[in-house]
């Protein structure tokens, strides 16, 4: 069981306040992820959980009892460092057995968790060897060894794709979020990267200066985000969004409107403008637009090959059902 | 050093600097070891001649040479025990963040800055002497009988005193490795279930192994020359308790004007320390492998 509940948890570092009082609730075996621009608070939140730092106020829950004040070992958490954190001067059986070790496990039942750990996460053949002479991607791969060995109620992750290279970081991707179909742990997973929350989350928090900014599904976030900040955030490339004479023609500050979600013509449309620097990714082609009127260029989704180039006049036309609009604190309108 | 000959190039150019060196080491070296094998006393200049082993027989055969044996294994042994276990302790102490940390850091070098014959005698006259020292006003405070530190226990006083001298040097390597040391490695371990004195343990220890090892390394060279310690607090004695195998090759050359017998004692002393060298090598170098 795994279910994690935070009360008016806060946190401050003398008088600044990092995290200010914040309610969440993480249910049995969701993988939830934490995501948000650097310096956000997500990885002192997910500390605050693991017990690495305390609590300023407020309560953690673990299976509905008080958590608050014990001791990282004794909360039943695993987590897995940015930096994988393995002891270097063990070879990889021994690193995997250590938390075993430490709440010392019999001999035979040690042995049988790592010979499982191993075999799930394709490390059979380098259980001898020492960290310093696996790659980054297996390297990753023996820090979840150890945390899945301890068999614990959930599993903490602090951005532990930042170190690997794009093509292993989506395969890694892949292989954590198979993890947790098969085990149906709950897993708590902080990253920068809304990719990654998008990809392989059942709930994204979306964090700013330590505040939620929406709670949800990835879909309803890239659907139905709450205010500007969340909207800008989630998608890639990101969502445009547009002030002034436009966003005031839909009653809103602001309004905000999906690449996809925005027909690009010769003949013609709402929005007249000049092609800037296009994007080809062989399936969809990504057209930087400068409207005229506005100063950050649109960014245009077309599908596959479009042969438009540099300095074309273009009309955009956005599809009204797709338009989100926002107040002037930035929130959603309706 | 790609091409064959940039690498021509570069042993021709460090070529003068090894031949320099080579010849800084090989004279005095063939010297004391021709030396070794001549009848030569500074009291009678000109008598030179060839004795063949005899000096290293007189040497190795002197009573003095095993109690100088002892002596200095016990001396290089106890400093080392002392300084790596007090260094860790201390090095452990200064890397919790504490007020005036910077300034305390810095003291913690001095005494490796004072040289050691005013750090000896400091100690001898003003911490161990029996009725001015600071440690005999402590026992008579408290009704006791002042030790005679040099004179009963000779030996622990210089391994004391050359202890206080080498713990810095100790704690200042142990604690740059320690600051080096990943947190996260910690922290793991701490989500792992360790408690703090099993992340000693299994953590900050094995991190600190190669720091122990060039602490044990470079702390042996200097402590099998211990000198002028020994010559300005017991002058070797009472007897030969404290006389290591510099102090003895020091009073058959200088103060017996055997040059002969000394050199002999030289010799003997460089196969010593080679093998000692090589017993460290063996046991802990492979700690200085990547």
């Amino acid at each position: 069981m795994g279910r994690i509940t935070l009360d008016k948890v806060r946190k401050a570092f003398g008088d600044i306040e990092v995290i200010p009082p914040l309610d969440l609730t993480i249910e049995d075996g969701e993988f939830v992820v934490f995501v948000g621009p650097s310096g956000c608070g997500k990885s002192t939140l997910l500390r605050l959980i693991a017990g690495l730092e305390d609590v300023s106020g407020g309560q953690i829950r673990i299976d509905r009892e008080d958590a608050t004040n014990l001791p990282p070992a004794k909360r039943g958490l695993a987590m897995v460092f940015q930096s994988y954190a393995l002891y270097p001067h063990m070879s990889v059986r021994k690193n995997i057995a250590f938390p075993m070790k430490m709440a010392g496990l019999p001999q035979d039942e040690q042995e049988r968790r790592i010979e499982g750990a191993a075999k799930a996460l394709n490390l059979t053949d380098y259980l001898d060897r020492k960290p310093g002479q696996l790659s980054g991607g297996q390297r990753q791969r023996v820090a979840i060894g150890r945390a899945i060995v301890r068999e614990p109620a959930a599993f903490l992750f602090d951005e532990p794709l930042s170190n690997l290279d794009a093509a292993l970081r989506v395969g890694m991707r892949l292989e954590i979020s198979e993890l947790h179909k098969r085990l149906a742990t709950t897993m708590i997973y902080v990253t920068h990267d809304q990719v990654e929350a998008m990809t392989m989350a059942d709930k994204i928090v979306v964090l700013r200066a330590g505040n939620i900014e929406q709670v949800g599904s990835p879909l309803e976030l890239y659907n139905r985000p709450r205010n500007v900040f969340v909207a800008g955030f989630i998608g890639s490339p990101k969502m445009n969004l547009i002030t002034g004479a436009e966003a005031a023609k839909h009653n809103a500050t602001t309004i905000g409107i999906r690449p996809e979600h925005l027909a690009i013509s010769t003949e013609g449309g709402a929005w007249k403008g000049e092609i800037g620097v296009s994007e080809h990714l062989g399936s969809d082609t990504f057209f930087h637009v400068t409207v005229e009127g506005q100063v950050e260029p649109l960014t245009v989704r077309a599908s596959g090959e479009v042969s438009l180039s540099y300095g074309d006049t273009v009309w955009l036309t956005p599809n009204e059902a797709n338009l989100h609009r926002f107040d002037a604190e930035g929130l959603r309108i309706a | 050093m790609a091409t064959k000959h940039s690498r021509m190039s570069a042993r021709l150019m460090i070529s003068p600097a090894v031949l320099l060196l080579l010849g800084w080491m090989l004279i005095p070296l063939s010297m004391t070891l021709y030396f070794s094998f001549l009848r030569y006393n500074l009291l009678m200049p000109g008598m030179e001649e060839f004795t063949g082993l005899t000096n290293y027989r007189f040497f190795l055969t002197d009573p003095a040479f095993f109690a100088a044996l002892w002596n200095t294994i016990a001396l290089v042994v106890g400093v080392l025990v002392v300084t790596v276990i007090g260094g860790i302790l201390l090095a452990l102490l200064l890397d919790q963040p504490f007020f005036g940390q910077g300034i305390v850091r810095i003291l913690v070098i001095a005494p490796f800055f004072v040289m050691p014959t005013v750090s000896a005698l400091v100690w001898k006259n003003m911490f161990m002497n029996p009725v001015n020292g600071l440690f005999a006003h402590a026992a008579k405070a408290l009704g006791l009988q002042p030790f005679d530190f040099l004179s009963s226990a000779p030996l622990a006083s210089i391994i004391g005193i050359v202890s206080w001298q080498w713990l810095p040097f100790a704690t200042l390597i142990l604690l740059t490795a320690l600051q080096s040391l990943d947190q996260e490695q910690l922290e793991a371990a701490e989500m792992d279930g360790a408690p703090w004195i099993k992340r000693f343990w299994y953590i900050m220890l094995p991190h600190l192994a190669r720091a122990i090892t060039v602490v044990i390394l470079i702390q042996t060279i200097f402590l099998l020359s211990v000198f002028a310690e020994i010559l300005v607090t017991t002058n070797g004695g009472p007897g030969t308790a404290s006389t290591n195998l510099t102090y003895l090759i020091y009073m058959q050359s200088l103060l017996q004007f055997d040059v002969g017998g000394g050199s002999a004692g030289g010799v003997v002393a460089i196969i010593l320390a080679n093998i000692v060298a090589i017993f460290l090598m063996r046991m802990i170098g492979k700690n200085l492998d990547a």
